[in-house]
C-alpha cells in the first residue's frame, strides 16, 4: 500500500474501530448502540449548530497543538503549551487595559502580537534551559505552566484586578471594537481562520523554506547539523518560540473572542489537549487541521449525548480514549508487510516450524545442511 | 425527623403529592416545557454540583417537565455552546447555567441571541437595566447556615480551635468563613478560626494538605468552602476530626464525625423560576432568601452533637426564621482591630454591602 494512503486509512480505520468497541460499551451499559453512533454523528457535524460547536471547539487545539508539533520537528518534547496559553491571555488583557490602542483591527492585532510575544518568550525559555543549562525540555516547560499559571493568577486577582469583579476576580473588560467577533454573523470566531494559517503556514515552512528545512534536519540529528554548519541552539530557540507564540495567540485570542478579560475560566486546559492533537497529527502542521476538527467533534457530540441519553460526561472521555489509543498503535500496522501477510493466510493449512536462527549457533541454511530443530539447538548436540 | 422540615426524602414526598395533583384537569392548562441545567463538575461530587442536581432531579419528577442535563463544562465557549445546542436542539425553554464564571460574558452573550428563552444564574448580580430582562440570577444567604455551623462547633469544640478551608478570598466565602467564626464566638469568646485558601474551587491535593495541617495545629472542627467537601470531610474523619459540612449533605461519608452542615435547597429557586416560565408571568429577575424562605437548610445533626448544642442552635435558627437575628452587626472589629461595623447598626441579609465583603473579622487567624 502506498504510504500516503496508510496515513488516511489507518487512522479512519482505527476511529471506525473505536467506534465499534465504543458501541459494544454502551451496549453492556444498557444502551442502544445504533442511538450513540447516530446521535454522535448528529452532534458533532449534523447540522449547521453542530458544525459550529465542532469548529469553535476546534480553533484554540489548532494553535495550542502547534506549541507542541513545531519544536517536535526540532527535536524537542514540550509539553507546556497551558503556560503560554494563560501568559498570552494575561498579556491581551494587560496590554487593553494599560496602553490606550485604537479600536479597530489594528488595535486587536497588537494584542494578538502581544499574546505571541509573550507566550514564544515562555517556551523559548524552556528551550534556551536545555540548550545552555542542559535541563529536560519536557520536564521544564511542564513546571513554567505552572509558574505562568501562578504568575497569571497573583497578577489577576491583584495587581490587574478590576475591583468590580467581585466573586470572580478578572482584569477589566477589553473595549468593544478591541473583541474578536464571529465570522460573518456566525458564532465561529476569527481564530478558527487564524489557527487554519498557521497550521498552513507552518507546514509551508517547514517543507519549502530553507530554515525550515533546517530545523528538521536539527530534529533528525543535532550534531550532523552543527557537524555540517547550522546553528543547532539558535533553531531549537526558533522553534520553541514560534511554537510558544502559536499558543499564547491562542490565549489572546480566546480572551478578545470569548472571555473579554482574564480571568481563572481562561486556565480550561487547551493547552494540554493541543498536546494530544499533535502526536495524533504526528506532529504533522497539516494533520493538525483534521484532528483538531476531530477534537473538536468529540467535545460537541459528547454534550449532545450527555443531554439526550443521561450518560455521564466520563462515558465521551472513554470514547476519546480509545479512539487515541487505536489511533496509535495503528501506527505499529504502518511497517506490516500486507502482502506477505495475505498470502501467508491464503496459504491455509499446517504451517512448517519455523527455524529458530540464533547467531553463532545456527547453521547457514545456504549450506544446504538439514533443519535444526528448537530441541537439538537446546541439547548442543552437533 | 422535628428539626428537618426540609430535608431532601421530604421535599421529593411533596413534589409525588403534586405530581399526582398536576393529573387533575386543573393542571392541563400547564404546557410542556424542556429545562436545562448544566454543571461545571461531576454531578455526584457531594458539593455544589449535586445541590444543583438534586433540585434538577425533583424537577425531573414534575409532570410536563423534561430535563436536559450536562455535566463538566467548562466557562469557556463550550457552555455558550450547551446553553445554544439546548435552546436550539433540544427546544428548552428555561435553562440553569449553575457555575459562577457562567453569567459573564458567557450567559449574557446567548441570552441576546435567544430573546424568547429564559436564563437563571446562581450566584451572579443581576442588575436592572444592565442586564438582558430574560436572565436572571438566584442565590441563598447560606452564612445563616454557617453561623449554625458556628455555634454547633463551638459546643463542640475542646481546643477552642476550628478550622476553614476555602477555596478564594471573594466576598461570597469571606461572608461564610466570618459567620462561621461568630457563631462559635457567640458560644466560646475565646475561640480562634484558622483559615486556610486553596486558591482554587477544585484542589482536592491542597484540600487535604490544608486539613492536615490544621489538625496538626490542634484544630478539631472544620468547615469548608470549595465545590466537592469530600476530601475535607474524610481527612477530618480520618484525623479523628469532627466537621461540619456546605453545599450538601456529606453525612453519608463520615457519620461519626459529621456534626450537622450548610446545603442548598436550590428547589425552591427552580420552582419559582419554572411557575413563571409556564404560567407566562415575567421571569423574576433576582431572587434570593434564606432559612425562612427555603433557600438553605441544616443537615440533620450527627449522632454526636450534644443536646446543648442542638438546643441553642435551634433557638438561633428559630429567631433567623423569625426574622429577628441580624449576623452582621455591630459593634464589629476585622482581624487587623479596624473597626469594621460601628455599635448600633447591623445589616440585614438583603443589604448589597454584605456582597462586597472583604475583611475578616475578628478571631479569625488568615489573611486575604
Amino acid at each position: 500500500m502506498h504510504s500516503r494512503a496508510k496515513d488516511i486509512l489507518l487512522p479512519i480505520a482505527a476511529i471506525i474501530a473505536a467506534l465499534l468497541l465504543f458501541g459494544v460499551f454502551v451496549w453492556f451499559a444498557g444502551v442502544n448502540p445504533v442511538e450513540v453512533w447516530v446521535l454522535l454523528f448528529k452532534g458533532a457535524f449534523g447540522d449547521w449548530y453542530s458544525w459550529q460547536n465542532t469548529l469553535q471547539r476546534a480553533a484554540p487545539l489548532m494553535l495550542t497543538a502547534l506549541c507542541v508539533a513545531i519544536p517536535a520537528r526540532a527535536g524537542l518534547t514540550i509539553i507546556g503549551a497551558e503556560g503560554s496559553v494563560v501568559l498570552g491571555g494575561l498579556a491581551c488583557a494587560w496590554m487593553a487595559q494599560t496602553i490606550p490602542l485604537p479600536g479597530n483591527m489594528m488595535g486587536t492585532a497588537l494584542l494578538c502580537i502581544a499574546g505571541a510575544l509573550l507566550g514564544g518568550l515562555w517556551i523559548a525559555l524552556a528551550g534556551w534551559l536545555r540548550q545552555y543549562r542542559g535541563i529536560n525540555e519536557t520536564i521544564s516547560s511542564l513546571l513554567l505552566a505552572y509558574v505562568a499559571i501562578g504568575l497569571f493568577k497573583h497578577l489577576v486577582e491583584g495587581p490587574l484586578r478590576d475591583p468590580g469583579s467581585l466573586n470572580k476576580p478578572s482584569t477589566f473588560a477589553i473595549a468593544e471594537g478591541l473583541r474578536i467577533s464571529g465570522i460573518s454573523g456566525t458564532d465561529v470566531h476569527w481564530g478558527l481562520v487564524i489557527g487554519v494559517l498557521a497550521c498552513i503556514a507552518s507546514g509551508l515552512w517547514f517543507r519549502l523554506t530553507s530554515s525550515g528545512f533546517a530545523v528538521r534536519v536539527v530534529g533528525g540529528n543535532p550534531r550532523a547539523a552543527q557537524l555540517v554548519g547550522l546553528p543547532a541552539s539558535k533553531l531549537i530557540l526558533l522553534a520553541c518560540a514560534l511554537g510558544g507564540a502559536c499558543a499564547g495567540l491562542a490565549g489572546a485570542i480566546e480572551v478578545a473572542a470569548v472571555h473579554t478579560s482574564a480571568n481563572a475560566s481562561l486556565i480550561a486546559g487547551y493547552g494540554y489537549a493541543g498536546i494530544l492533537v499533535s502526536f495524533i497529527a504526528r506532529h504533522h502542521p497539516f494533520a493538525i487541521i483534521p484532528v483538531a476538527i476531530l477534537f473538536g467533534g468529540f467535545g460537541a457530540a459528547g454534550s449532545l449525548l450527555q443531554r439526550r441519553l443521561g450518560l455521564p460526561d466520563a462515558s465521551v472521555q472513554v470514547l476519546q480514549g480509545i479512539a487515541f489509543v487505536l489511533i496509535l498503535a495503528s501506527e505499529a500496522l504502518r511497517d506490516v508487510n500486507w502482502k506477505a501477510v495475505f498470502s501467508r493466510m491464503a496459504a491455509f493449512g499446517p504451517s512448517e516450524p519455523t527455524p529458530v536462527v540464533i547467531a553463532g549457533l545456527t547453521r547457514n541454511p545456504d549450506l544446504g545442511a538439514p533443519t535444526w530443530t528448537p530441541d537439538q539447538v537446546r541439547g548442543d548436540t552437533k | 425527623m422535628s428539626h428537618q422540615p426540609l430535608n431532601r426524602r421530604d421535599s421529593i414526598k411533596t413534589l409525588a403529592a403534586l405530581g399526582a395533583a398536576a393529573s387533575s384537569p386543573f393542571a392541563f392548562a400547564q404546557k410542556p416545557i424542556t429545562v436545562g441545567v448544566i454543571y461545571v463538575g461531576p454531578r455526584d461530587d457531594y458539593g455544589y454540583n449535586q445541590a444543583q442536581a438534586e433540585a434538577a432531579a425533583a424537577l425531573k419528577k414534575m409532570s410536563g417537565v423534561k430535563v436536559v442535563e450536562e455535566e463538566n463544562v467548562p466557562e469557556t465557549a463550550a457552555v455558550q455552546k450547551t446553553m445554544t445546542g439546548m435552546i436550539a436542539q433540544d427546544g428548552a425553554s428555561l435553562v440553569f447555567p449553575t457555575s459562577f464564571g457562567y453569567f459573564d460574558p458567557h450567559m449574557l452573550a446567548v441570552a441576546g441571541k435567544f430573546p424568547n428563552a429564559r436564563f437563571a444564574h446562581c450566584g451572579g448580580m443581576w442588575t436592572e437595566g444592565k442586564h438582558p430582562k430574560n436572565t436572571a440570577s438566584y442565590f441563598g444567604y447560606i452564612d445563616e447556615c454557617q453561623y449554625l455551623n458556628g455555634v454547633i462547633a463551638g459546643h463542640m469544640s475542646k481546643s477552642g480551635k476550628i478550622g476553614f478551608v476555602a477555596a478564594k478570598p471573594i466576598p461570597q466565602v469571606l461572608r461564610n468563613i466570618n459567620a462561621f467564626t461568630m457563631g462559635a464566638r457567640s458560644v466560646k469568646p475565646g475561640i480562634t478560626c484558622n483559615v486556610i485558601f486553596t486558591g482554587d474551587w477544585s484542589m482536592p491535593v491542597k484540600e487535604a494538605e490544608a486539613t492536615n495541617s490544621m489538625a496538626d495545629q490542634g484544630v478539631d472542627v472544620f468547615t469548608m468552602h470549595v465545590d466537592g467537601p469530600k476530601v475535607i470531610v474524610e481527612t477530618a474523619a480520618k484525623r479523628g476530626k469532627m466537621v461540619c459540612g456546605y453545599h450538601a449533605s456529606q453525612a453519608k461519608l463520615a457519620p461519626q464525625a459529621y456534626l450537622t452542615g450548610a446545603e442548598w435547597n436550590w428547589l425552591t429557586a427552580y420552582t419559582t423560576f419554572l411557575e413563571a416560565a409556564r404560567s407566562g408571568k415575567p421571569h423574576p429577575n433576582f431572587i434570593r432568601g434564606g432559612l425562612k424562605e427555603g433557600y438553605v437548610k441544616m443537615s440533620a445533626y450527627g449522632p454526636t452533637v450534644t443536646e446543648p448544642a442542638k438546643k441553642a442552635a435551634d433557638a438561633v435558627k428559630a429567631s433567623m426564621i423569625a426574622g429577628k437575628f441580624d449576623i452582621f452587626k455591630g459593634p464589629l472589629k476585622d482581624n487587623k482591630g479596624k473597626e469594621i461595623i460601628a455599635a448600633g447598626k447591623s445589616f440585614k441579609q438583603t443589604d448589597l454591602e454584605l456582597e462586597k465583603m472583604n475583611y475578616l473579622v475578628e478571631g479569625v487567624n488568615g489573611s486575604i
